[in-house]
């Protein structure tokens, strides 16, 4: 298993630099002049904008700017925003918020998803069934930002369960509201994949044979249905993990929740180098990461998947 | 003992479907003493596997009892509630289910399998106790070295040792009766033989009742004492083995009876060569832990010679490279060594183009005719294509061709507008058959052509297949596992074991006096042979 891991961290490293290459390109490709954007209305003072662009190294060529910038990642720089922050603080600041809310996320998901898929494909045709299936119908199809804004009123303002934006801090309880909002496309995905992964489980041959042991149902159900079941779903489950830990930009907004998906936007908006590409740096590895745990986590589920042969 | 063990009563058992419901068992009568075993026989769709589920009440999907009853041990099961039910399985009646590959669970150990069986009808035995209980259980079954395997999982297991470890659930608790739901079909004819026999032995020493549902008449005839033959649902014959199988009174038994005594066909000997293989080799590497990789031979110096217009059978279990060797004949995989020629030229030297124009000339069909025909093309698509592929012909004439081929199968041409999933077994093999003319070619290679048929369809495919080779000066190369099925079709054999020939001759030859022993273990392995 250790070989294995090694060999996709290995495997990392290539994906690693391409995607910063591109990331890094395709700022610099961008149009317009960030220094003479940061002017705004005001003239171009050319003396400070010469300074700037030296300060910046963008006077440099694009190759040599790019191994400026690796070069201080590897000394653990990431260099600094248009605002004089370094960027390694704004990670520092907004990944753990968004990290929290992509768990209470994707905690509501497996618990909810699961648990309704699991009796709506047990009980398949029943109406429990048939409702499961509209409920989430309704969840796909509704825009996330209605389901926000509604929950918002409805759980913030109506009843004042929670509160309606979320305070600089960020904490847990403050999450819990965006994060059932982020998870509900995700709820509706997981109660079908579950369901239709029961109903195909609960016909295969072994599960009769369980029976047939003596089993009673709810042993047959926990130990040789919900088990076999869960390999989709953990796949779908890690994908969209990834998905919420690049922040969500339409949620976090709505909220004001103080994570990447805004910090990147209004990166990109202005045009700041260092910032995006530091940003999408670690998204990768994030991906990269979770993607590794996925296929751990496939092998822990199906003994027939090993990596080590 | 005057009252049987188990005692079934008008049975009937219903499916529904979109027009309402079909009854899949009617009027089912059959009574089982202690200590006997009984077979129940008939073809796939019969009722036999469904009648053995509604005694345990584990009927598929929707389908449900729908009137009768059985008794077993003086309890009626039937409206018997669930938690009754599960009083009775496992502990008073066992189950050992058919296909050996679907029925253990893929992701628990098979130690976790056997313990579980066992914890579930033995309320009161601690970890430990149930540990030592399910290697027990697993030795007698015939896994000696049980401890050490434990916690191994069933894609660790040969098809042979999954079932050995299903028999092994099936008596774990000691049970009165023993359900074995066609427990061998999917093995080797050797590898039956010893579970069968080994099966046998642990039913006799416990006085255990069997019910045992089969396909295979001969089968049935040589394991149990009573049979009872099943026909769309209903029994059409009950009565002693023997007698069953010496005056068969309805005419389903009669024809079953009659595919297993046809006569040995009429030799065609040959003269001019059609196919050469000679010393072909294939090692496959097999990849080990990091960059090692070990060779593995699968056919090793083999020479084959098939004379025009005959039909030679490649004969082997599982693993012992008989495919591998059509495959190389067909191009389809390169020989490692040695050189096959076909009219005298040699494959390996040939470019993509040759190799093109010699496919119009040779052919395969598979064994599973619900895998080889594309289930999105309709039959007259399937039977054309390799018209379309070698452009022979306008639409028109390719029409007709597929007429004349659907005709040649003996298929209506009503047939040609419908789609895979609606024909039978024994029609998509036809549809296979008549695929592989398509192109007129001189050699079609069968790899297990008929092994998935039902006994009476089998008969009629083969037949088929003789006559077609009389028609059109065929040679065929026949790949079974079943020698039952030589008899009737093959000329020569040549019988492989562990990628080599050993031994090599003409049908009347190795049936009346097989020189090797691996020879002689395969023909003393079909079931009931001795009985005919």
């Amino acid at each position: 298993m250790t070989g294995y891991i090694i060999r996709r961290v290995l495997q990392a490293l290539p994906v690693f630099f391409g995607t910063t290459l591109l990331i890094y390109f395709m700022v610099f490709a961008m149009p317009g002049d960030p220094i003479v954007a940061l002017f705004g209305d005001k003239g171009v003072n050319p003396a400070i904008a010469d300074q700037l662009r030296a300060q910046y190294h963008l006077d440099q060529p694009f190759i040599v700017q790019y191994l400026i910038y690796i070069g201080g990642i590897f000394q653990g720089d990431f260099g600094t925003s248009f605002s004089g922050q370094p960027v390694g603080q704004i990670l520092a600041s907004t990944f753990p918020v968004t990290l929290r809310l992509a768990l209470i996320a994707v905690v509501i998901e497996m618990i909810v998803g699961v648990a309704i898929g699991l009796v709506a494909g047990l009980r398949k045709g029943k109406w429990f069934d048939n409702s499961s299936l509209v409920v989430s119908l309704i969840l796909i199809s509704t825009p996330v930002f209605v389901i926000a804004f509604v929950s918002q009123f409805f759980f913030a303002i109506k009843l004042d369960w929670a509160r309606a934006t979320v305070s600089g801090e960020a904490n847990f309880p403050e999450l819990i509201l965006p994060g059932m909002v982020l998870a509900t496309l995700g709820v509706a995905y997981i109660i079908r994949l579950t369901r239709s992964s029961v109903i195909e489980t609960a016909s295969q041959d072994f599960v009769r044979t369980a029976y047939s042991k003596g089993l009673s149902k709810s042993r047959v159900t926990r130990v040789h249905i919900l088990r076999n079941s869960m390999i989709p779903v953990v796949t779908y489950v890690s994908i969209d993990f990834g998905i919420l830990l690049v922040g969500a930009t339409v949620t976090e907004g709505i909220f004001n929740v103080p994570g990447v998906g805004r910090t990147l936007y209004q990166a990109i908006i202005r045009g700041e180098g260092p910032t995006v590409v530091s940003f999408v740096t670690v998204m990768v590895l994030l991906y990269l990461a979770v993607n590794l745990l996925t296929d751990l986590l496939y092998a822990a589920l199906d003994p027939r998947i090993r990596y080590d042969k | 003992m005057s009252t049987p063990l188990l005692s079934i009563r008008d049975l009937a058992v219903e499916f529904p479907n979109s027009q309402g419901t079909v009854r899949a068992v009617d009027n089912v009568n059959l009574d089982l003493w202690e200590g006997e075993t009984l077979a129940i026989v008939g073809e796939s769709g019969s009722g036999k596997s469904t009648t053995a589920h509604a005694i345990i009440n584990l009927l598929p999907g929707a389908g449900k009892i729908a009137g009768g009853s059985i008794v077993f041990d003086g309890k009626e099961l039937v409206g018997a509630s669930e938690s009754e039910l599960e009083a009775v399985r496992g502990s008073q009646i066992g189950f050992v289910p058919q296909d050996p590959m679907s029925n253990l669970n893929p992701v628990w150990s098979i130690g976790f399998q056997v313990e579980e069986a066992i914890a579930a009808n033995n309320p009161g035995l601690d970890k430990k106790a149930v540990r030592a209980e399910a290697i027990a259980v697993l030795q007698k079954a015939g896994l000696a070295d049980a401890d050490k395997r434990m916690k191994q999982y069933p894609h660790q297991f040969s098809g042979g040792m999954r079932q050995r470890v299903l028999i092994g659930i099936g008596l774990s608790a000691n049970p009165k009766l023993l359900i074995a739901d066609e427990p061998t079909s999917a093995l080797d004819v050797t590898v039956q033989r010893t579970i069968l026999d080994h099966l046998a032995t642990l039913t006799k020493a416990s006085k255990t009742s069997v019910i045992l549902i089969t396909h295979d008449l001969g089968l049935a005839a040589e394991r149990a004492e009573k049979i009872v033959v099943m026909y769309r649902g209903k029994v059409v014959e009950a009565g002693p083995s023997l007698e069953v199988l010496k005056n068969p009174k309805h005419p389903y038994t009669q024809k079953l009876v009659a595919a297993r005594k046809a006569a040995p066909r009429k030799e065609h000997m040959g003269t001019d060569v059609a196919v050469s293989i000679s010393n072909i080799s294939k090692v496959y590497q097999i990849k080990g832990s990091g960059f090692k990789s070990t060779p593995f031979t699968a056919v090793d110096n083999v020479s084959l010679e098939i004379k025009r217009g005959t039909t030679l059978a490649l004969v082997g279990e599982s693993g012992s490279g008989k495919s591998t060797v059509a495959k190389m004949l067909l191009g389809l995989e390169k020989p490692t060594s040695g050189e096959i020629k076909v009219d005298g030229k040699n494959i390996a030297g040939m470019n993509s183009r040759e190799l093109f124009d010699l496919r119009r000339h040779m052919q395969p069909v598979f064994q599973d005719p619900y895998g080889s025909l594309d289930p999105l093309q309709n039959i007259a698509n399937t039977i054309a294509e390799p018209l379309v592929t070698h452009k022979v012909g306008t639409r028109k004439e390719r029409e007709a061709r597929v007429r004349e081929l659907l005709d040649q199968v003996s298929l209506p041409w009503a047939i040609s507008s419908r789609y895979p999933s609606e024909l039978s077994g024994g029609q998509r093999q036809r549809v296979a058959i008549a695929r592989a003319l398509a192109l007129n070619p001189e050699l079609v290679v069968l790899d297990e052509a008929v092994s998935a048929l039902d006994v009476l369809v089998q008969a009629q495919v083969l037949e088929l297949l003789a006559r077609l080779q009389d028609e059109l000066k065929l040679t065929y190369l026949f790949i079974t596992h079943d020698l039952s099925v030589v008899k009737i079709i093959a000329d020569r054999v040549a019988v492989m074991n562990k990628g080599q020939i050993v031994e090599f001759g003409s049908t009347k030859d190795i049936f009346s006096k097989p020189q090797q022993e691996y020879t002689r273990n395969l023909l003393d392995a079909i079931p009931g042979a001795k009985l005919l």
